[in-house]
């Protein structure tokens, strides 16, 4: 075998076995958004819920609870931002960076400090190799949420939000994650959850025209929603969680299914020049023959 | 017929139970609280308990709820909880293994829900 089909069959065969790699992946990522997309419609009745007890309490009481009470000069905020653990999801992590980039500028615009909490490994990657401060950072479970990562989340922002910003406290929360929309758009948004405003929940539950009724709280409405609202966080992380998760399989998918296609584009242009190669070196073989047999008569002929 | 009221027994992650009662009995930070069927609004806060929901039918279901809020309006309660299982769901020994486990470890927390778990399903 010449030494040019050798080359072409090896990379064939190198890109066959890339190929086979990312269709599985791509297999695995579209069963599991279909699980991921499973668990956004399971948590969303607490949601609804949820969402409903908390309107019915900010607008059925005149309490104010530093988790509803917007600031007159807010000083400092806090950003959520979820990425992925793993890469290969194309712009995935890349593009919800970007977003938290956006909304970060024009936060400090705003003349407030920014301070960064991250949840996945790419986007701790991505601010540490720029050496930019962390206010804390989880991974390991970017794939799979459950409630209680959404709480482990939860716990230090609300202790951030209910400090008193000279002591470090933060005056508004924001998160960033991409929201799965459908099976090929999954697009970054950046929602302020805190404090909460109160039309915006309003349009969350889809009870714009609903009247609410005049609640008792038992023990108090203080009470309820000192209790409520980091339930209310908690929650609505959680959701962005399992929405983020969706959108990584999604993306993941998409991304792997380019992949496979193009590997079998490679592998069919590649088999094409080794049948070339092929040809040609028997063509030239045959053609050595030739040669060779007609110098040989040649050389006969003019002996006698 | 008895009067009802919608119940919706919602854990975080899943709908845990969902139907027609006559009585629901949970138990609030200011003690234990029966809800009727035309029952005045109400948002309370729940302990970890036992809820025991007497359906229409004259069934009772009894769940083991963590932590939550219960609202009741128009006739429709929902009991929102971050952990929430029915007594059919809990597995006695295992619980008894946690509580156990979670008394020699002082883990109270984990005590707690062992003990609420248990006391769910002795009610039922």
């Amino acid at each position: 075998m010449g030494a040019q089909l050798r080359v072409y069959k090896r990379r064939i065969k190198s890109i066959t076995a890339t190929k086979k790699i990312t269709k599985a992946m791509e297999m695995i990522s579209a069963s599991r958004i279909v699980k991921a997309q499973r668990k956004v419609a399971a948590s969303t009745p607490y949601a609804t819920e949820l969402t409903r007890a908390v309107t019915a309490v900010a607008t059925g009481s005149n309490t104010t609870h530093p988790l509803t009470t917007e600031k007159d000069n807010p000083a400092r905020a806090a950003v959520l931002l979820l990425t992925s653990d793993r890469g290969l999801a194309g712009g995935y992590s890349a593009n919800a960076i970007k977003a938290a980039d956006q909304l970060s500028e024009r936060l400090r615009g705003e003349g407030k400090e920014v301070d960064t909490y991250i949840v996945g490994r790419k986007g701790v990657a991505y601010y540490g190799f720029r050496e930019r401060k962390i206010a804390d950072s989880w991974t390991g479970f970017t794939d799979r949420p459950d409630y209680a990562d959404a709480k482990r989340v939860a716990a230090p922002l609300i202790e951030a939000v209910v400090k008193d910003t000279a002591e470090g406290g933060v005056d508004e929360l924001h998160i960033v994650f991409t929201e799965f929309v459908s099976m090929m758009t999954q697009t970054p948004v950046q929602n302020r959850m805190l404090p909460l405003s109160i039309d915006e929940k309003a349009e969350e539950s889809g009870s714009k025209g609903e009247i609410l009724p005049l609640f008792e709280f038992e023990p108090s409405a203080e009470d309820v929603l000192d209790a409520l609202l980091p339930r209310y966080v908690e929650s609505r992380i959680y959701n962005a969680l399992l929405q983020a998760a969706a959108s990584e399989h999604a993306a993941r998918r998409r991304a792997m299914k380019s992949a496979t296609d193009n590997a079998g584009e490679l592998v069919n242009d590649l088999s094409r020049l080794a049948n070339a190669a092929r040809q040609a070196e028997i063509t030239q073989e045959i053609s050595e023959i030739v040669g060779g047999s007609a110098a040989l008569a040649d050389a006969a002929g003019s002996d006698r | 017929m008895a009067a009802e009221l919608h119940v919706e027994l919602v854990a975080a992650d899943r709908s845990v139970w969902s139907g027609e009662a006559t009585l629901v009995i949970a138990r609030t930070t200011s003690g234990d609280i029966g809800v009727m069927p035309g029952h005045q609004p109400l948002l309370g806060v729940l302990e970890s308990g036992p809820v025991t929901i007497r359906t229409s039918d004259g069934g009772t279901v009894v769940a083991a709820v963590h932590g939550g809020f219960l609202s009741f309006a128009d006739n429709k309660l929902s009991l929102l909880a971050e952990i929430a299982e029915l007594a059919d769901e809990i597995d006695t020994q295992r619980a008894e293994r946690a509580l156990e486990r979670a008394k020699s470890d002082s883990d109270a927390a984990a005590e707690r829900r062992a003990d609420v778990r248990l006391r769910a399903v002795s009610a039922h």
